[in-house]
């Protein structure tokens, strides 16, 4: 039965998918380019090499870690739309804690650094709990709210009192942070590329959001906040508590991989370094299905469109723009789809309607044959 | 500088500014009392922003460079509400969660909108706009007259919005459906009001002010077009919505608050206060932050209905 279930839900998204990808192809077709070659070389150009393969998994790794963090806030009944600012808070923190202590041996830097960056994500996303919590202002707004102004935080600390002081010596001026001592650095795992530990971080820590939501107390009453606030009130859940807990969590993840982006892959802050991985995330999280096992292989996936974007910008001169447009549409044909997977009535006309149809295709087909 | 003065130049920048917050925040009333709460507004202002720019851009060389700005808004009013119908067949038809909804409407317009404008224009370009337009007589008036009198057309159009919708969502039957629809659907619907039809010409009308709103930042305000132009506004009207209690004068009163706010902060380096730029910047989200914490009393006073999806099938 849960089989048939996966296997369901997997058709369903399988069929959304593909409706985006025609909705997609409208616009490409729109202004000049070639839906089919673009999708090709969206799709197979990143794989085309060890390289390019690696490349995705690079850009997986944060994807993964804040979609986790997105399935815990939206499966207990908060909706966390600010990982993009939770993920500069956590870059900004570990930059600082790593540059603090330039000599400290690598088995306490590293996740010092870490843990200043993902405590700075949970400060950043806790603030959104908090005020859902305690004075019910909507998590949507408070967490846009709080992105555009982690932002303005970001570039001033980053012009600022973090600037490089080579930088303003030299002159060039760019906006970043000094580099990293290498003993804050996140090891490689294929030596000439930028494959890093953090992949195998990120792993794990699906492997710890599964258990957490579905083999332990507090995930089952997280879920259970989240799927009825209610009843779950009315079984003596602090529902409120739970609120804050999970957007803890939530940018906490998201901090952690801002810190990984910085200790893995640039070793130093830079400017746009979240580059919509917060954004990103979300549709990870929901084409995850808010599950662990789904998050992986989805992380997995959209780090290759994020890649093969990049690819059509340059090679088909589709701007890079397209993936937003991308993300929009799944994300508005999964919510659309998971309705439909939630309303038994909207089901039952639908498949006695295309079992009419396909019941009638059948005969007409044998009318032909004889 | 004489303080009537200063307060006289703050005024006089704050009502330009306010217009697209009002404008949106006025159309998002709609939604929101039809209890559809539509947060793809501010992707809505993103696309309205780039076609009030992009049309009178590509009309420039042609003999209806004259009627170009005209054109540009009635794209925008068009982008808009077929954005509006978009987000009514998820979330009406498909009776899909309006949050993340709402959040998938805003990558697609932002995206859509940055697209397009990498695709056929490039670079950053400007447009002529829309000129001031000052209402001979009243704008000689001493102070008022600077200070309302002396915009350009869509500035009065806003202006002149908020009683329009006001006596659109009180003093009218289709305005009274759209409030029964948001307050409790199933009587609305035993009543013989269609609910869904009444959402979606109410967010219709929603989007259209939205892409309105958008076409103001591109054509009055910036007189171009970039990706942040938009920077969510959208985001920010939503949470006015809130603030004015659901009524279009409340809503007037908060687009006039946040727009003193922002314009205080302009004057302020004008005058040379020393601060850093990007807390200045940050200032009108904090605000909104504020505004929604202060606001919780008023919730009471909002469509019951706002964000649950109707589905006449459903007993319970």
């Amino acid at each position: 039965m849960n089989r048939n279930k996966i296997l369901y839900s997997g058709a369903i998204i399988l069929a959304v998918t593909f409706i985006a990808a025609l909705l997609v192809a409208l616009v490409l077709y729109s202004i000049g380019a070639s839906p089919l070659a673009t999708y090709k070389t969206i799709l197979t150009g990143p794989l085309s090499d060890l390289f390019g393969v690696t490349e995705v998994l690079v850009r997986s790794v944060p994807l993964m870690l804040v979609a986790l963090g997105i399935a815990i806030s939206f499966r207990s009944g908060i909706l966390n739309i600010g990982a993009e600012g939770q993920i500069q808070m956590g870059v900004i923190a570990s930059t600082a804690m790593a540059l603090a202590m330039p000599h400290a041996p690598k088995a306490i830097l590293l996740p010092a650094a870490l843990m200043a960056g993902a405590l700075a994500g949970a400060v950043w996303g806790g603030i959104a709990g908090w005020l859902k919590a305690k004075l019910q202002v909507n998590e949507i707004l408070s967490t846009v709210m709080l992105n555009y102004i982690a932002a303005q935080v970001y570039t001033f600390l980053l012009r600022g009192p973090m600037l490089d002081p080579n930088e303003l010596e030299t002159g060039s001026g760019t906006p970043q942070s000094m580099r990293l001592p290498e003993m804050a650095f996140l090891d490689t795992l294929v030596p000439g590329t930028r494959i890093h530990m953090g992949l195998i971080l990120a792993l794990v820590a699906a492997l710890l959001v599964w258990m957490l939501l579905w083999k332990t107390t507090l995930g089952y009453r997280m879920r259970t906040a989240g799927a009825g606030a209610k009843a779950a009130r009315y079984a003596g859940i602090p529902v409120e508590r739970y609120l804050i807990v999970a957007m803890l969590m939530a940018g906490g993840f998201a901090g952690l991989a801002g810190a990984v982006e910085v200790s893995g892959v640039h070793h130093r802050a830079i400017e746009g370094i979240s580059s919509g991985y917060g954004f990103a995330g979300i549709v990870v999280a929901l084409f995850g299905a808010l599950h662990p096992g789904g998050i992986v292989p989805s992380a997995v996936f959209f780090g290759i469109l994020l890649i093969g974007a990049d690819m059509t910008q340059r090679s088909a001169s589709v701007p890079a723009n397209m993936v937003l447009v991308l993300q929009g549409v799944i994300i508005l044909s999964i919510v659309s789809a998971q309705s439909f997977l939630r309303n038994p009535y909207a089901q039952e006309r639908f498949f006695r309607w295309f079992g009419k149809f396909s019941s009638s295709a059948r005969k007409a087909g044998k009318g032909a044959q004889s | 500088m004489s303080a009537g003065l200063m307060i006289y130049n703050v005024l006089c920048l704050a009502v330009p500014f306010s217009v697209a917050l009002l404008l949106a925040a006025l159309g998002e009333n709609f939604n929101q009392r039809a209890g559809v709460f539509n947060l793809g507004c501010d992707g809505i202002m993103c696309m309205g922003a780039f076609l009030g720019f992009m049309v009178p851009f590509s009309l420039k060389a042609t003999p209806w460079a004259a009627y170009g700005n005209l054109l540009g808004i009635g794209a925008a009013l068009a982008v808009g509400a077929a954005m509006g119908v978009v987000f009514a067949l998820v979330t009406v038809t498909f009776r899909a969660s309006q949050g993340i909804a709402g959040i998938g409407l805003q990558m697609l317009g932002w995206g859509l909108a940055g697209t397009l404008f990498r695709h056929f224009v490039g670079g950053v370009t400007g447009v002529e706009g829309m000129a001031a337009l000052a209402i001979p007589g009243l704008s000689k008036i001493p102070f008022l007259g600077g200070v309302l009198f002396n915009h350009n057309a869509l500035t009065y159009t806003a202006l002149l919005l908020v009683p329009a919708c006001w006596f659109l969502l009180y003093k009218t039957p289709w305005g009274l459906k759209v409030r029964a629809v948001g307050t409790h659907p199933r009587a609305a619907d035993t009543m013989g009001i269609h609910v869904d039809r009444i959402r979606y010409q109410a967010l219709m009308l929603g989007g259209a002010m939205a892409g309105l709103a958008g076409a103001y930042l591109s054509l009055c305000q910036a007189k171009m077009f970039s990706d942040d132009l938009v920077a969510g506004r959208g985001f920010i009207a939503v949470a006015l919505v809130y603030f004015g209690r659901w009524s279009p004068l409340g809503i007037l009163g908060g687009a006039l608050l946040f727009s003193i706010a922002q314009s205080f902060q302009l004057s302020m380096q004008v005058w040379g206060i020393k601060f850093p730029y990007e807390f200045a910047v940050m200032l009108p989200y904090v605000l909104v932050i504020v505004v929604l914490a202060l606001a919780r009393k008023a919730r009471q006073l909002g469509p019951t209905d706002l964000g649950k999806p109707y589905n006449r099938e459903m007993r319970f």
